[in-house]
């Protein structure tokens, strides 16, 4: 399925499979179309893909490339975990985990940008660049070390420690921007008309959002070549979301597996809700904010996928929900003391949102749900700060028997 | 001295390669107006019939005019006015 042009989602007008992003005519976003597939062999293509790398790069006859990279890091083939316990909470039958924290560089951020990068590299490009909420940083300034390529990190100046530290530390440029991440966009888009960089989310947009389609491919064959009846999944920009079901949709129409596109539901923070609350509203397209949220990677105000996420999440059956920052601290608890996972802030606005839904009864019993955890716990260590007491006691039996209460202690 | 409106990279081609242009006026409308009569072609690829085109953001001094007062929103002599596409990021 050999990628055959860039096309306008909006008016369709074809381009050149090159550094673009914005239909000229209309001002659509572009994305990638592949050449279609005839007479095609499923078990032959299963066995294809069952054979190739613990990596992205098994469903690489997906992916916008001409030749798949090598000596990258491995982005991807993460743990897909039944939640036995957290579905027993939450009064459900069938719940999974997606742990995409499970990455190089700990969120499914890797994903994309090994597709960019590698695109990029095919392009010609000497320097890789970005607009970062953390999460991106992390993983553009890994993978450009990792392909000896220099990189450009732009984030906004009151980011995370965490997230700032993990992404200097691969020595890229570091640009921390006085502003939200919306304003970092913006600087971005003009930068990347001056500069001949590639910027995984701006010019090299297109390609970097069919990164996030592996989930799904990575779902459907861990599930033993099935699609899940249900997808809980966070919105930030919406590209993961609509990628997530167009990874669905790819395989149902190719034969690969069998069924409908999963109901869709997004996940948003209540302090940055523009496309919760324009689904709330019955509205086709979002009103930007200014985000106040704990959930940095999802603080984007003005969501340019959000029109699609609409869409998706209305076609499918779907919803999307808002969380306040006191539900997603409770959500990253609640996954964490169910599944042993501990999730960032935007993997606790999931988890939320997936314990909303059951409790408004939205699911059904014999449902089988997959909860997409997208990043790690340590990039948002401050969340869990107060959230638990602990016992100090001195270095002696008498004492810790005397501290701890017996009935903490099952002896 | 007029109102400094910056084009964007994709839109340069049908405003004779212009990054930027002045013009007059006194709203962000008045002012888009005035640009479409410079380069007609850019009204297509910039507005439809509600105003502007859903993936189109206008700002002033770096802020969205959605959080002002949209096409209504008042400009000064010497506002700059940036016209940049929608991106998504992340």
């Amino acid at each position: 399925m050999p990628p055959q042009s860039l096309s306008c989602k909006e008016c369709k007008t074809p381009y050149p499979l090159d550094a673009r992003y914005v239909c000229e005519r209309c001002f659509g976003p572009l994305e990638v179309v592949y050449a279609p597939r005839e007479d095609v062999d499923v078990a032959a293509l299963r066995r294809r893909i069952q054979a190739g790398p613990h990596s992205i790069w098994r469903y690489q006859d997906f992916l916008p490339l001409e030749a798949p990279p090598r000596g990258t890091l491995p982005a991807g083939w993460t743990p897909l975990l039944r939640a036995d316990r957290l579905a027993e909470q939450l009064g459900l039958r069938e719940v999974w985990i997606k742990n995409d924290a499970a990455n190089p560089t700990h969120s499914f951020k890797d994903r994309v940008v090994a597709v960019a990068l590698a695109r990029a590299k095919e392009l010609g490009f000497q320097v890789i660049a970005c607009a970062s909420t953390g999460n991106l940083a992390n993983a553009v300034a890994a993978h450009s070390a990792a392909a000896g390529l220099e990189s450009y990190v732009f984030i906004p100046a009151d980011l995370e420690e965490p997230k700032i530290l993990a992404t200097g530390i691969y020595g890229t440029n570091l640009v921390a921007v006085r502003g939200n991440y919306d304003d970092v966009n913006r600087l971005c888009t003009e930068v990347s008309g001056e500069y001949p960089w590639a910027f995984v989310n701006v010019n090299m947009r297109p390609y970097y959002a069919e990164g996030s389609k592996t989930i799904s491919y990575e779902i459907a064959e861990q599930l033993g070549w099935k699609v899940p009846d249900r997808i809980v999944a966070p919105i930030a920009s919406g590209s993961l979301f609509t990628k997530v079901a167009r990874g669905f949709e790819e395989w149902i129409e190719l034969g690969l597996v069998d069924g409908a596109v999963p109901t869709m539901n997004g996940a948003q923070a209540s302090g940055c809700s523009p496309v919760a609350t324009a689904f709330a509203d019955g509205r086709d397209v979002c009103r930007p904010v200014k985000p106040d949220t704990i959930a940095k990677s999802l603080a984007i105000g003005n969501p340019a996928d959000g029109p699609y996420a609409l869409e998706l999440a209305r076609r499918t059956g779907g919803a999307i929900d808002a969380v306040t920052d006191d539900e997603i601290r409770a959500g990253i608890k609640l996954l964490a003391q169910t599944t042993g996972i501990f999730t960032e802030t935007a993997g606790g606005v999931t988890t939320a949102v997936l314990a909303k839904l059951a409790e408004r009864g939205d699911i059904e019993a014999d449902e089988c749900v997959v909860a997409v955890i997208t990043g790690e716990g340590l990039k948002t260590i401050d969340c869990a700060r107060g959230t638990f007491e602990t016992h100090e006691v001195d270095p002696s039996l008498e004492d810790f028997e005397a501290r701890v209460a017996t009935s903490t202690v099952a002896a | 001295m007029g109102v400094v409106v910056k084009i964007p990279t994709q839109l340069r081609a049908a405003a004779g390669g212009a990054s930027s242009t002045t013009v007059d006026g006194t709203t962000v409308g008045e002012v888009l107006d005035a640009l479409y009569e410079q380069f007609d072609e850019l009204r297509e690829r910039i507005a439809d019939d509600d105003g502007l085109r859903r993936f189109v953001n206008v700002y002033i001094g770096g802020e969205d005019i959605r959080f002002l007062d949209g096409l209504e929103t008042a400009v000064e002599d010497g506002d700059e006015v940036t016209i940049l596409p929608a991106v998504a990021g992340g």
